[in-house]
C-alpha cells in the first residue's frame, strides 16, 4: 500500500510519486530527504541588497529578527559561495544585466527570493527604469510582498521557501 | 541680505530680476551665463561661491522650451539666488560651468542624461543615470512614462495579464 | 627550452639590466559588492595597491522618481519622493511638503510643525546608527553592527507606533502631518532618549581609541574646506573641514531657530573627524527632541483647516493598523453627501497649487537636500527634482582617494555616507 507518510512526516508527495521512490529503494529516498534537510538549514544568500527593502533584510540579520536561526547569517559576497539570492528593492534596466550575471555565477542548486513589490512585480514605479519583475530576468520561487516587507514577512517567506526545498527536493 | 536689497544689487548687472515667495530669481541670456556667474562670485556683497543643483525644466508649449536653472548660495551670506537660462527646442545647447564650479559635473551630466541639453565644454558629457544605449531622453515632457515596453537592447516586456511562460 | 614568462628580458642575457614593464590594472568594484554601501560601481585605476585614478559609476538604482511624480496628484508625490533617499524618508518628505506650502502660501500648524521636528531628528539619529553599523562593518568591526542595528529597532518600534510604517512612511502631508502622536508615544521616546546616551558612550568606547579604527580613519580622505565648497559637498563632510554650515542654523525652516543647539564642526578634515561628528550630532539630535518634547505637552491641530488643501480623513488606529476612523466613515457615508463629494475631490483630484517654482533645503543627515518644485497651476506638479546630497558628495570620492589604498577607498565610501537612493532617484 502506497505511503503517503514516513517516519510521521508528509513527504509532500503524491501517492503515486511515493510508490515510485520506494521503488527506487529507500536508500535513495533517505539521503534525497537528508540532503534537502542539510540544504535547507544552511542556505546562504547573497548579498544583493538594492535599495529600502535590503535596509529590512539587515534588520532581519541584525539582533531582534535573528536569522541565524535558520542558518542564514553568513551572507556571502561572492556569489560563487552562496545558493539563495534574496533580491531586495528594485531593479534598475541597467542593474538588470548585474543581475543575471550574478544568477549565472551562483552553483546549483540555487533559488531565488523576491522581497518586495518593486522586485517581485515593479512595485509602484510602473515606469520607463524599472524592470517589472524580477521573474521576467531570473526564475523566481518565493514572493514577499511590501513596501518594505517587515522582518516577520520575509522570514515567513523564508520558512517557505525552505519548506519548498524540504519536500520537493531530488537529489541531483 | 534680505530679498528685496539682493534683488536691487543683482539688478545693477543682470537686468531682469524677479522676487516671489521670498525667492530671487534672475534670467539671463546663454552668452551672458558664464559672465554673469563670474561677476555674482567675485562681487563681495553677494558672494555666490556654492552652486547647489543644476536642473532643467520642459515647457513644450512655450518658446523657449527648457529652462535650465542654477540655484546659486553663498557661503559668507547665506542668501540665495535662482539663475535660469531658457534654450530654444532646436538648439538645446549651453556652455558648461564646470570650470567656475567643479560641482557642475554630475549635475550636467544628468541634465543631458534627462533632457538632451548639450553642455558645451564638459569634460566628460555622457549618460550617467540610464545605462549607455539608452535611446531618447526620458524627463522631456514628449516623452512616455514608459513602463513595461522599455527602449533598451530591444526588449519588450508585455504586461502582468498578458504575459505567457517563458 | 625556454618560459616566455618574461618577455622584455633578453633569455639570452639574464643579467640584462632593461626595466621591468609596469602597468597599471583597471579593477571594477561593485555595483554588488559588499562595502560600497548599495550600488556604487568604482572603476578604479591601481598601480599595486595604490589607487591612480578612481571613477564612480552610479545610475544602477535609477527609479525614475522624478518622472513618476508628474502622473500623480500632489498629495500622492510625498510617497514617491520618500522613497528617493530611504534611510532619511521624513527628510525627503519634510523638502517636499514645504516647497509645496510656500506655493500654496500656507503655513502648517505649530503643533504638526514640532511633529516634524521631532520625527526629522529622530529619523537623523536612526541614519546615523545604519552608518556606525555599515561604516563598522564594513572597515571590520563586525559587532557595531549588530549594536547599530538594535538600537535602530527601538527607533523603528516609535515610528511604527506614530504612523504605522517602519520605514518610507507618508506621515509629513502636505498642510501638516497625518496622525497625532498616539498614547504612550512620548513615554516610548523618553525611555529611548533615556537609554541612547549611554550606548553612544559604549560605542565611542570601542571605537574612539582604538588604534585599528584610528589607523583606518585618521589622515584618510582628506577634503579641504576650499576642495569641498568647490566640488558643492555638505554635511559632515563639509563640517569636517571647519565650515560651519548647516541649514538648520543658516535657513531656518520649521522653526528650527526656536530650538537650542550646536552645530558641530572639527578642523581635521578626515575620515575620523566625520565620525566624530556624527556621533556628537546623534547628542544635538537628542537635545532638540527633548525640546520637542517639552512643546508636544500642550494638544493642537494638526493638520490645516483650510478644507481646499487638508488631507479629508480622520485616521485612527484600529484592530486592523491605521485606517479611516469608524466615525469618520460613517459620516461620510451615511450622514453627508457634501463630506464623501469633498472627500472623493480631495483624494483623487487633491490640492491646486498656483504656478510657480520655489527651492526649499533642509539638512539631512548626509548634507543640503533640496526640493526644486515646479508648478503650472494644475492638481499634478509638473517638474520635482531632487537634490540629493549624496549625488553630490560622492563627486568628491575621487579627489579624496587619489594616491591611497584600495581599503581608504572602502573607508572614505563609509565616510561619506552615499545612500544610492538619493544618488540614482
Amino acid at each position: 500500500m502506497p505511503v503517503e507518510r514516513i517516519g510521521g512526516l508528509h513527504t509532500g508527495k503524491t501517492a503515486d510519486e511515493t510508490e515510485e521512490d520506494v521503488r527506487r529503494g529507500i536508500l535513495l529516498v533517505t539521503l534525497d530527504r537528508a540532503v534537502s534537510w542539510a540544504r535547507k538549514q544552511s542556505m546562504w544568500p547573497a548579498t544583493f541588497g538594492l535599495a529600502c527593502c535590503a535596509i529590512e533584510m539587515m534588520s532581519t540579520g541584525a539582533g531582534r529578527y535573528d536569522l541565524s536561526r535558520w542558518g542564514m547569517e553568513l551572507f556571502r559576497a561572492s556569489p560563487r559561495q552562496a545558493d539563495l539570492m534574496i533580491v531586495a528593492g528594485r531593479v534598475s534596466q541597467k542593474m538588470a544585466p548585474v543581475l543575471r550575471q550574478i544568477y549565472d555565477q551562483m552553483p546549483e542548486p540555487k533559488w531565488v527570493i523576491s522581497m518586495g513589490v518593486c522586485a517581485s512585480a515593479g512595485g509602484m514605479f510602473t515606469n520607463y527604469a524599472i524592470v517589472q519583475g524580477v521573474d521576467t530576468i531570473v526564475p523566481v520561487d518565493v514572493y514577499v510582498p511590501g513596501c518594505p516587507p517587515r522582518p516577520e514577512m520575509l522570514m515567513f517567506g523564508i520558512l517557505k521557501l525552505q519548506e519548498q526545498v524540504r519536500t520537493q527536493g531530488r537529489f541531483r | 541680505m534680505i530679498a528685496a536689497e539682493l534683488a536691487e544689487r543683482v539688478r545693477t548687472h543682470l537686468p531682469d530680476v524677479v522676487v516671489a515667495r521670498g525667492e530671487v530669481t534672475a534670467v539671463v541670456e546663454r552668452d551672458d551665463l558664464l559672465g554673469a556667474l563670474g561677476w555674482l562670485r567675485s562681487d563681495e556683497a553677494l558672494a555666490f561661491d556654492f552652486l547647489s543643483s543644476v536642473t532643467a525644466t520642459d515647457w513644450p508649449e512655450r518658446e523657449p522650451r527648457y529652462w535650465v536653472a542654477y540655484e546659486l548660495s553663498s557661503m559668507a551670506h547665506d542668501h540665495r539666488l535662482r539663475l535660469k537660462v531658457g534654450l530654444p527646442a532646436d538648439d538645446a545647447h549651453l556652455p558648461s560651468v564646470v570650470p567656475l564650479f567643479p560641482t557642475a559635473d554630475w549635475h550636467e551630466r544628468e541634465t543631458y542624461d534627462l533632457y538632451g541639453i548639450v553642455f558645451d565644454g564638459h569634460p566628460n558629457l555622457r549618460r550617467i543615470l540610464l545605462p549607455d544605449g539608452w535611446e531618447g531622453h526620458p524627463l522631456r515632457k514628449t516623452e512616455e512614462i514608459g513602463g513595461v515596453n522599455t527602449r533598451y537592447k530591444g526588449a519588450f516586456i508585455p504586461p502582468v495579464d498578458r504575459r505567457t511562460a517563458p | 627550452m625556454s618560459f616566455d614568462f618574461r618577455p622584455d628580458i633578453d633569455p639570452r642575457d639574464p643579467l640584462s639590466t632593461e626595466e621591468p614593464r609596469q602597468e597599471t590594472m583597471i579593477i571594477n568594484m561593485g555595483p554588488q559588492h559588499p562595502s560600497t554601501h548599495g550600488v556604487l560601481r568604482l572603476l578604479l585605476e591601481l598601480d599595486g595597491e595604490t589607487v591612480i585614478r578612481c571613477e564612480p559609476i552610479v545610475g544602477y538604482l535609477h527609479t525614475g522618481i522624478e518622472k513618476n511624480t508628474e502622473y500623480r496628484t500632489w498629495q500622492q508625490g510625498v510617497t514617491f519622493v520618500t522613497r528617493a533617499d530611504y534611510l532619511a524618508p521624513f527628510f525627503n518628505e519634510l523638502a517636499y511638503t514645504l516647497a509645496v506650502e510656500r506655493l500654496l502660501g500656507i503655513e502648517a500648524p505649530l503643533r504638526a510643525q514640532v511633529l516634524r521636528v521631532l520625527f526629522c531628528e529622530l529619523n537623523r539619529i536612526a541614519s546615523h546608527l545604519v552608518w556606525l553599523a555599515t561604516s563598522g562593518m564594513e572597515l571590520g568591526a563586525v559587532s557595531v553592527m549588530l549594536f547599530g542595528f538594535r538600537e535602530r529597532e527601538d527607533l523603528l518600534d516609535i515610528f511604527e507606533m506614530a504612523t504605522g510604517l517602519r520605514m518610507n512612511h507618508a506621515y509629513v502631508r502636505i498642510g501638516g502631518v497625518v496622525l497625532d502622536l498616539p498614547p504612550g508615544a512620548t513615554d516610548a521616546i523618553d525611555d529611548f532618549l533615556d537609554m541612547l546616551p549611554g550606548r553612544i558612550r559604549e560605542y565611542e568606547s570601542l571605537l574612539s581609541k582604538n588604534p585599528i579604527w584610528v589607523e583606518r580613519n585618521a589622515g584618510v580622505g582628506i577634503l579641504s574646506a576650499e576642495d569641498a565648497i568647490a566640488l558643492g559637498v555638505t554635511g559632515p563632510t563639509l563640517r569636517a573641514a571647519g565650515v560651519a554650515k548647516d541649514v538648520r542654523r543658516d535657513e531656518p525652516y520649521s522653526g528650527y531657530e526656536t530650538y537650542e543647539f550646536d552645530v558641530i564642526t572639527r578642523e581635521s578634515a578626515d575620515c575620523y573627524g566625520r565620525f566624530e561628528i556624527r556621533m556628537d550630532e546623534m547628542r544635538e539630535s537628542m537635545r532638540i527632541v527633548e525640546q520637542c518634547l517639552d512643546r508636544l505637552r500642550e494638544p493642537g491641530p494638526v493638520m490645516i483647516e483650510d478644507p481646499k488643501v487638508a488631507w479629508p480623513s480622520r485616521l485612527e488606529v484600529g484592530p486592523d493598523g491605521i485606517g479611516n476612523s469608524p466615525a469618520y466613515v460613517k459620516h461620510i457615508m451615511e450622514e453627508s453627501m457634501e463630506a464623501l463629494i469633498h472627500h472623493f475631490k480631495m483624494v483623487t483630484e487633491g490640492v491646486r497649487v498656483p504656478a510657480g517654482e520655489v527651492y526649499q533645503p533642509v539638512e539631512s543627515p548626509r548634507g543640503e537636500l533640496g526640493m526644486y518644485v515646479v508648478s503650472d497651476g494644475e492638481h499634478r506638479p509638473y517638474r520635482v527634482r531632487i537634490r540629493d546630497p549624496s549625488f553630490v558628495n560622492l563627486q568628491a570620492v575621487p579627489t579624496m582617494v587619489q594616491g591611497a589604498l584600495v581599503a581608504d577607498a572602502i573607508a572614505v565610501i563609509a565616510s561619506l555616507d552615499p545612500i544610492m537612493g538619493g544618488v540614482d532617484r
